[in-house]
């Protein structure tokens, strides 16, 4: 662990922040090297009072004195008033402090040892505090200015949940300013202590509506102390109760049971906490659970309990030491906010550089002019205006495209412009394709490009009048000059070879080795085929399916059928010769389904059957890619190959592949081996199905190690898709693999697409060479027109780098054989020059593609962002969860070349630099032992923490190869909603409310503390869904749920609950269907029950603990997060 | 005379075998002075109707250099229970089943008449005969459909426990598997890439070990006695299947631009016909029976491009040595056909298409197995269908009229010894004491593998006289061969067929009449035939034609009585008398020259030459020209164009080709309708007369013939008028002042000319 070496550094720490090294001193002396380095402790608690008291609670869990310490120290007002606000609103503390209650005798001995620090803590902070405070306001001020103006809409907003956005807090600074107090987020005031300060007046205002709350705290005060220990509850009691009223609104985003706090404030408080009650103890109960796991760990750091105990009082003040979980950011309430705020309104894209609602919100968009989020999403809305300054920021400015996306169904998908014989309208020069912000000049005659400024004429068939703005009149007639996204028809010259495409096919190419058959993989693909072929992606309200269908079975050899409908009875063709692949059939191999449909399902009837007997256990692979390509070779037409693949192919033939998986080779410079394919030959295969539209997809079913390395080489290059499912057996995988079948076999898919992004100034080099070379290409659409010697123009940015799932033979197109609504490409820009902060960056991705139906189009979205030449812009318009998509598949790249450490290392440097950079020129001087977050990117630290825990970059004991390699490809084309839960798993809780509600119960974080072991949680990340059954949860539930009397009947590892008629279980199935259908892959569900063997398994999906493969715990990585950035710094 | 002609004729019809000398030379250097080389004619497996097989074993000489076979000739001792071998003098006891032997209880072996005696061995598994069929399916519709009515009734045709199996080829190869039910399925080969045995072997999935773990499913009844049952099935098994699969079979599906030539993997089907049998049954007779409608076009064996304006290698791109691909594609067809021998399978080509099919190359694979070639314009025509129907003709003993994987080892006595063979057979290499050091015909062994055979199939057989001319054989001595033939017969018993022949030594000098009275003229035109044949393979044809015309002077020369330099003088005994007119026609026939023949026909002439009897040799060498007429019964005429008269109807049968060619007049009759009109009843007889007469050599021969049905001055009387012996051309017509006969537009010189030349040149001195 790298926090280990902090260590050292502690003394100059210590100096900085007398208060901590006392406690970190005592809380992590027991475990000197271990775990979280006490310096990052002590510098974020110390600085932001918030965190401070939060800590107390969350990490000693003794500690329902954090209110006491404000209290008792409190000498200061403002900063007390601060404190006693943000431990309690931080702390929602009903749980924790029970929990702490009952620590308590366990958490005294700590008063002892901190007793020092805690009395040195009000002073130390003071002084920090005040200064900060003044400065801040200030700074607060200024952002509200400047987002006053961009978020007119938001305040009502604002006041009514007060916390969630920054934005938000600018507007409603006040109330708000306790929340962002309580994080280090807030855009200007980061500093807790800042807030602090604005919160004390505040709580004044917010004071009526925390007193409703206030009130309710108090009824629960008392069954929370009959509950747990007398003493504490009430001293915890007394804390948040006092504190509740400054923090009327932070209690609910942190707490556990967040719906009740947010409803609470506004409305109906008493009932709320009457309702909560049972949800307390729940809580409580669960806390307490994971409570315990975390003690061992700091039980032994805290040797000096005994002194603890001796003083009562003061020592709440002073466990503060340890950072509370609570206390830090957290995702969920980020998500929460962002999904309150900006869930309501569509999201109106007209607007130059606004930053989209996160992913996790719902929302609709309308689209005025810039491509919907949906399509593309930007680490950052701000860019800033040199490179200088970016270099500065290290911020990666970088668009996460998804051309195709699917939109929901209120929105409409982008309309089809037809030119005609002349094709798309563009630019002469940088071939631009005519966009809203092309600029129509001398009366309409010519246009300006907005990328390169070159000015064209316009055709006389194009020409129309402008109005008094200089707006063309008919502007909103025309979808290419109002709308952010449209598609053109593409003319004959976009086809290759100057031919329009024939409909594309696929091909079904399915394993029927012993392995498949003996597994029943076969028999029910074959079934499901059957009728899947039915359900082929049509176009618009075609009748059916322009595509054409083939199928191929294969072990060693290769089994072609010729299904054509003349035929009684399918014919098949083995070919043998795979080191010289070839496809033996031309007519009847691929054809329409309905004309062949008898023949078909003869075919899929008996596959099965012929291979009933089989022994062959070894199987090809490259060569079953290569006949799949050569067919539509021979068919002149682009199309897909799905592959169903089950073993390492070790037969005699090209790409043959040997057992080459080491885990010695983990944590060595050779781990990045592992990554890479064993052999070129499937480079080189991939290139050629590139070339032919050629996408495959490829469905794994192994029992043992196959290489997903080298075998997901031609899918990953052919914007096709992977799918893994390890030891399948019909009965438990057959749902999910079919369920993932359909999916993937009807969404609609672009095929031998060609994707280029344009960025202003024009940055679009036009080579001599290219024209001829590759006719129908993107890029030579109209070549004739522009001038040959064209010189690069300097442009402003410049996409460098694409991540995903696609090919590229030069630098700039992105060649994808197939392309479909989940594949998302993540873009890279570079600064090339200067860019102007009026007219902003313009980016214009150009997908031209196939279409379902064999159509040739140009699929156009346009995004235009701001540009900054202030750092705090920046920072203010950043999109934590694109950066982390962006980081992620950057880092996930790097362990094709480099060490895994290395890697990882890499990560955490930018990420601290971006922080760093941030603390430096852009928030309020402070506490050098203060951590500042900025408000977008409050979470990086904590999806970074995931990122570098994730299987790829730390594997654990339990991760074989494959999984890292399937992860890893997977990863690639993820686009950002799907990233964030990869990363940050989702947490829900079943039977926290009430049955009837309908909506989705409120996540809780990602942490075995938050579990209560009278509950029971689903928790998925997209790939994988648990059911988490706490060991104490009441009979009635397990019984409506699992049809079963009591916990320990329940089986384990059970995969599908029963269907049963009562309110709950239909409720749990009912979200377990939703969830599925939010994902792009089914998600199978594993039934864990708490203490059971399979625990192991979905507790490493609780990212904000430590990992048993070594990965930090989010508190732990924080504070190593924040020395990196003291580091930098100083 | 009469007696030698008798004998002659007695010894074919006992034996198979004709000599062009009946009466050996006794010397080495007077037998090479005899200009025509000792030789015989063999027709192993001459149909013999009186001639039971017998059913045991034969009894060998102990010596293991000889193992010659007990016959006739050995001198016995019966009451010793010891026989001497003929060839080798060894003394050998007999077996202990001969016990009960004595002069009047011989077994069949000793007694004269058996001197051609057949065993039936009963040792070793019988395995059943096996025809693969490898299709072309670039065929235009209505050929495809003729070709698969003809397989399919071929099926009939077939030994119900007979082995089938089914390859199609176009541009890509199909080998189709026969034993699933429900789908039908084939293994597919590219067609541009040659295959090693193994890689076939392994690609068919025939080179697994044998049946692993049958445990699996007990319910599976294992019928699988050979991996091949997938490719090869009993024929009473699939005959439905395959039908149904015949029927099914479509022209090769892939598209032909307009101006190329579909693409056509031959080389490959055959490879990997071979390789199939190669990898499952060697050693079992097989038959791979192709059937092609165009030349090779791609993939080793190609022997065009597949551009139509590149015509096909024709002799004149042979001679310039322009046929790109002949070279290459010959080597391929070679080893195949070597490999194929080895394997005792025989390959069948049915070549039909109106243009060339690349016989040239693909000959060897005929040639060497002793497969039939047959050539013909189009698989909807009768010549292909009866011929094919007739491969599969029945004995009187309802036997196939064919045999496999025969091995022929020739014995001498030890003043001969075995110079080679020339026939549908390859050597195998076994060198013993009775292999002469001179080769004639593919030599150096002497034992040759023919690994498809029938009843006329015939072989040429050449000695060489070792006997030194001091050492001379004493006075009424014999020289004896021994022909021993093992073959797999069709109702699958492997046998043995022992010809021993004897013939006396004569002094050359003393006894030359003798010798002279003895030569069979017709077996030594064919023999030389064959030789020519032979040479002309492998050398230019002028240089054959010289070497012929020497052999023939010298031969005149040696047994001509003449007096120096006075041609008038030159007389040939009755022995030898038709000797040079064979010669002459053999000059102009097709088997030396190739003028105005394709390459393919010229392999195809060549190929049936080198496997027919002698009669059948003989017809191609000279037709036979019948001439009918009011003026009496039919009667062979003159090939010459002096038989060619207004009033006849003639009918020439050429071997390829059964020619009626009606005169001037009588064409005329017929065009008036005179057949018609009943008082000229005796006209239409006249015309059905030779009809029939046709129709029954039609019956018989195998191939079928070209059937020519033409009258004077038709455009297919060609065929009749370049065979006659041109005797009046446009240059001599007037100089003979006849009114008789049909002037022949050609330079070549007619028999009296050439005639008058052997005599000038017999005479002379010179040479």
């Amino acid at each position: 662990m790298n926090v280990n070496q902090s260590a050292p550094p502690l003394p100059p720490f210590g100096q900085s922040q007398p208060v901590y090294p006392g406690y970190h001193q005592s809380s992590y002396g027991g475990q000197p090297g271990s775990t979280a380095p006490p310096t990052p402790y002590g510098a974020y608690n110390g600085p932001v009072p918030g965190y401070q008291q939060t800590p107390p609670p969350g990490v000693s869990r003794a500690p329902p004195s954090s209110e006491a310490p404000p209290a008792s120290t409190a000498q200061a007002p403002c900063g007390q008033a601060a404190y006693g606000q943000f431990g309690q609103g931080d702390v929602q503390n009903g749980p924790s402090s029970t929990v702490q209650m009952q620590r308590f005798p366990g958490s005294q001995p700590f008063g002892s040892v901190p007793l020092a620090p805690v009395v040195s803590q009000p002073t130390v902070l003071q002084p920090y505090g005040p200064p900060p405070t003044s400065a801040q306001v200030t700074a607060q001020l200024a952002g509200m200015q400047i987002s006053g103006a961009v978020a007119p809409a938001l305040p009502p907003v604002g006041l009514g949940y007060g916390p969630p956005t920054s934005l938000a807090s600018a507007s409603g600074s006040f109330p708000n300013s306790g929340l962002y107090g309580s994080y280090p987020q807030g855009q200007a005031p980061p500093l807790s202590q800042a807030q602090g300060h604005l919160g004390a007046q505040p709580p004044q205002r917010s004071a009526p509506p925390q007193a409703s709350s206030f009130t309710s705290p108090a009824s629960g005060g008392p069954r929370m102390p009959s509950m747990t220990g007398p003493l504490l509850s009430g001293q915890g009691f007394g804390g948040p109760s006092l504190s509740q009223p400054n923090h009327v609104s932070s209690p609910p985003p942190q707490a556990l049971p967040p719906g009740t706090q947010m409803t609470g404030p506004p409305g109906p408080p008493p009932p709320m906490h009457s309702s909560q009650q049972p949800g307390y103890q729940l809580q409580q109960n669960g806390s307490f659970g994971p409570a315990r796991g975390p003690q061992p760990n700091y039980g032994s750091p805290y040797p000096g309990a005994p002194t603890f105990g001796s003083q009562p009082g003061p020592p709440q003040p002073l466990p503060p030491k340890r950072l509370d979980p609570d206390a830090i950011p957290s995702p969920i309430q980020v998500i929460e906010d962002d999904r309150n705020n900006r869930g309501s309104e569509p999201f109106v894209t007209g607007a130059r550089g606004q930053v989209p609602p996160l992913v996790t919100t719902n929302f609709l968009v309308k689209d005025q002019g810039n491509a919907s989020p949906r399509y593309i999403r930007c680490t950052s809305y701000n860019i800033p205006c040199t490179s200088d300054m970016a270099k500065q920021a290290q911020v990666p400015l970088a668009a996460v495209i998804k051309p195709l996306a699917r939109l929901p169904p209120e929105e409409a998908s982008p309309y089809v412009v037809d030119h005609g014989e002349s094709g798309p309208l563009r630019c002469n020069r940088c071939k631009a394709y005519m966009c809203p912000f092309m600029q129509f000049v001398e009366g309409g005659r010519r246009f300006q490009c907005c990328f390169c400024s070159c000015i064209n004429d316009v055709p006389p068939q194009y020409f129309q009048h402008l109005d008094h703005t200089g707006k063309r009149v008919d502007a909103y007639d025309r979808p290419e000059l109002s709308l952010g996204s449209y598609e053109f028809l593409a003319t004959v010259d976009y086809c290759k070879n100057n031919k329009f495409p024939s409909p594309p096919a696929f091909i079904f190419m399915i394993d029927v080795s012993y392995n498949a058959i003996r597994s029943g993989l076969v028999r029910l693909l074959c079934e499901e085929l059957k009728s899947l072929i039915d359900f082929l992606p049509r176009e618009g309200g075609a009748e059916e399916s322009a595509i054409r269908v083939g199928f191929v079975t294969y072990n060693k050899v290769l089994h072609f059928y010729n299904v054509k409908s003349s035929l009684a009875q399918p014919q098949m063709m083995v070919v043998s010769d795979v080191a010289d692949m070839f496809v033996p059939l031309l007519d009847g191999f691929l054809v329409n389904v309905s004309e062949s449909r008898a023949v078909i399902t003869s075919l899929l009837d008996q596959i099965p059957e012929m291979f009933a007997d089989t022994r062959e256990t070894e199987t090809v692979f490259a060569p079953v890619i290569q006949a799949g390509m050569e067919a539509l070779k021979a068919a002149e037409c682009a199309g897909k190959l799905f592959l169903f693949h089950t073993s390492l192919p070790i037969a005699e033939a090209p790409g043959k592949l040997k057992n080459r998986d080491d885990r010695k080779l983990i944590n060595t410079d050779k781990e990045k081996t592992l990554f890479q394919p064993q052999t070129g030959a499937y480079q080189t295969l991939a290139k050629e199905c590139v070339a032919q539209g050629c996408c495959v997809d490829l469905f794994l079913f192994p029992n043992q190690y196959v290489d997903v390395a080298t075998l997901s080489v031609v899918p990953q290059l052919t914007g096709g898709s992977v799918y893994k499912y390890a030891c399948f057996q019909v009965e438990n995988d057959q749902e999910r693999f079919l369920s993932d079948l359909r999916r993937d076999v009807q969404k609609v898919v672009g095929f031998d697409a060609v994707m280029r992004v344009r960025t202003s100034t024009g940055q679009s080099w036009l080579e001599k060479s290219r024209r001829g070379t590759k006719p129908g290409r993107e890029t030579s659409g109209s070549c004739d027109i522009c001038s040959p010697d064209l010189i690069p123009v300097a442009s402003g940015i410049r996409a460098v780098d694409f991540f995903g799932a696609f090919y590229m033979s030069n630098t700039t197109d992105v060649e994808l054989a197939g392309l479909d609504g989940d594949k998302t490409v993540t873009v890279e820009f570079k600064h090339d020059d200067r860019l102007n902060e009026e007219s902003g960056a313009l980016l214009q991705c150009a997908l031209l593609y196939t279409s379902c139906a064999g159509q040739r189009r140009l699929r156009i979205h346009n995004l235009a962002l701001n540009c900054c030449t202030q750092l705090a812009d920046l920072y203010r318009n950043c999109e934590t969860d694109t950066l982390i998509n962006y980081m992620a598949k950057f880092a996930y790249r790097g362990v094709l070349n480099s060490p895994v450490k290395t890697v990882r290392d890499t990560l955490i440097t930018q990420c601290a630099q971006i922080l760093a950079c941030y603390r430096k020129n852009c928030a309020s001087p402070s506490s050098a032992g203060q951590l500042i977050l900025p408000e977008c990117m409050k979470l990086l630290p904590v999806y970074l923490n995931c990122v570098l825990k994730s299987d790829v970059l730390q594997p654990g004991a339990e991760v074989t190869t494959d999984d890292r390699a399937y992860v890893r490809q997977l990863v690639t084309s993820m686009d950002v909603a799907e990233t964030n839960v990869f990363f940050y798993p989702r947490l829900l809780p079943l039977t926290k409310s009430p049955i009837e509600s309908a909506t989705e119960p409120p996540a809780v974080r990602a942490s075995e503390e938050r579990l209560s072991n009278g509950d029971i949680y689903l928790l998925e990340n997209g790939l994988n869904l648990f059911l988490w059954v706490g060991a104490s949860v009441q009979q009635g539930v397990v019984q409506s749920l699992f049809s079963v009397s009591s916990f320990s009947q329940i089986t384990s590892g059970l995969s599908v609950l029963p269907v049963l008629d009562n309110p709950l279980s239909k409720k749990v199935r009912g979200l377990i269907d939703s969830l599925r259908a939010q994902r792009s892959r089914y998600m199978k569900l594993i039934v864990v029950k708490q203490e059971d063997k399979l625990e192991m398994l979905f507790k490493h999906f609780l990212v904000e603990d430590k990992s048993l493969s070594g990965g930090a715990s989010y508190v732990d990585f924080l504070c190593h997060m924040h020395k990196e950035i003291r580091q930098l710094l100083s | 005379m009469a007696t030698y002609l008798e004998f002659i004729q007695q010894n074919e019809e006992r034996d198979g075998v004709r000599f062009s000398w009946n009466v050996w030379p006794s010397s080495r250097l007077e037998a090479t002075r005899m200009v025509v080389p000792l030789a015989c004619l063999l027709t192993p497996l001459k149909e013999r109707p009186d001639l039971p097989p017998v059913q045991y074993e034969p009894v060998l000489c102990s010596r293991t250099t000889c193992k010659a076979i007990l016959n006739p000739l050995c001198q016995v001792d019966y009451r010793a229970k010891l026989w001497a071998c003929n060839f080798c003098f060894q003394r050998n006891q007999f077996p202990p089943a001969y016990t009960g032997i004595s002069e009047v209880n011989q077994p069949a072996e000793l007694m004269p008449q058996f001197s051609t005696i057949e065993y039936v061995i009963q040792r070793g598994a019988q395995s059943p005969l096996i025809f693969l069929y490898v299709v072309d399916t670039c065929l235009e519709e209505d050929d495809l459909q003729a070709l698969k009515e003809s397989l399919q009734m071929s099926l009939s045709l077939l030994p119900p426990d007979a082995l089938v199996g089914l390859i199609t080829f176009g541009r890509m190869v199909q080998v189709h598997e026969l034993s699933c039910e429900g789908i039908s399925k084939s293994y597919v080969f590219r067609g541009t890439k040659d295959l090693t045995a193994k890689q076939i072997q392994d690609m068919l999935g025939l080179t697994k070990p044998a049946m692993p773990v049958q445990q699996a499913r007990p319910g599976q009844p294992h019928e699988q006695p050979f991996v091949s049952s997938r490719f090869l099935q009993p024929v009473h098994k699939i005959d439905m299947n395959l039908t149904d699969l015949l029927g099914e079979l479509q022209r090769d599906p892939w598209p032909v631009t307009q101006g190329k030539r579909p693409l056509r993997s031959t080389g490959v089907a055959l490879s990997i016909a071979v390789g199939l049998l190669e990898g499952t049954f060697p050693n079992t007779g097989a038959r791979i029976m192709l059937f092609t409608g165009g030349p090779p076009t791609q993939g080793p064996g190609m022997v065009v491009g597949d551009e139509l304006k590149v015509p096909i290698r024709s002799w004149h791109d042979i001679e310039k040595d322009n046929a790109r691909f002949m070279k290459k594609a010959t080597k391929h067809y070679e080893m195949l056909a070597n490999r194929t021998a080895t394997n005792g399978h025989c390959i069948d080509i049915y070549a039909c298409a109106l243009d060339q099919t690349g016989l040239l190359e693909m000959k060897c694979c005929a040639n060497l197995t002793g497969g039939h070639m047959v050539m013909g314009d189009s698989f909807n025509t009768s010549l292909f269908k009866q011929t094919f129907q007739r491969i599969f003709s029945k004995d009187f003993n309802g036997d196939f009229r064919m045999a496999f994987g025969a091995t022929l080892e020739v014995k001498t006595s030890r003043e001969l010894k075995v110079a080679g063979a020339i026939g549908p057979c390859v050597s195998l290499n076994v060198k013993g004491p009775c292999v002469s050091e001179n080769e004639l015909g593919v030599g150096g062994t002497s034992q040759w593998k023919i690994c498809g055979l029938d009843p006329t199939s015939t072989l040429g057989i050449y000695f060489e006289v070792v006997n030194q001319h001091n050492a001379p054989v004493p006075q009424g001595g014999r020289g004896a061969i021994q022909f021993v033939t093992q073959y797999q017969h069709s109702s699958t018993q492997r046998r043995i067929r022992v010809t021993t022949i004897a013939r006396n030594w004569a002094d050359a000098q003393s006894q030359l009449r003798h010798i002279e009275a003895a030569f069979d003229q017709e077996a030594a035109a064919v023999l030389m035939a064959r030789l020519g044949v032979f040479r002309a393979e492998s050398e230019e044809g002028p240089d054959v034609l010289r070497w012929l015309d020497r052999q023939l002077i010298r031969l005149c020369q040696k047994f001509g009585q003449y007096n120096k330099e006075d041609p008038t003088s030159f007389r040939l005994s009755d022995s030898f008398s038709l000797y040079p007119q064979f010669m002459f026609h053999l000059r102009r026939s097709p088997f030396l020259q190739v003028f105005n023949n394709s390459p393919d026909e010229s392999s195809y002439y060549r190929h049936h030459f080198a496997r027919q009897d002698l009669t059948q040799s003989l017809i191609m060498i000279q037709p036979i020209l019948y001439s009918y007429s009011f003026h009496g019964p039919p009667e062979p005429v003159l090939l010459d164009s002096s038989s060619i008269l207004a009033e006849r109807i003639l009918l020439m049968d050429t071997f390829f080709q059964i020619v009626i060619y009606l005169g001037e007049t009588i064409a005329q009759w017929r065009k008036a309708g005179y057949q018609d009109m009943p008082e000229y009843e005796n006209f239409k007889h006249l015309l059905q007369a030779p009809l029939d007469d046709a129709q029954e050599i039609l019956q018989a021969r195998f191939p079928m013939p070209r059937y020519i049905n033409t009258e004077h001055g038709g455009s297919q009387a060609r065929f009749l008028l370049s065979k006659v012996n041109p005797s009046q051309t446009h240059n001599n017509l007037y100089a003979w002042g006849q009114e008789t006969g049909a002037p022949i537009l050609t330079d070549d010189v007619s028999l009296q000319v050439f005639m008058d030349h052997l005599k000038k040149l017999a005479v002379s001195s010179a040479c």
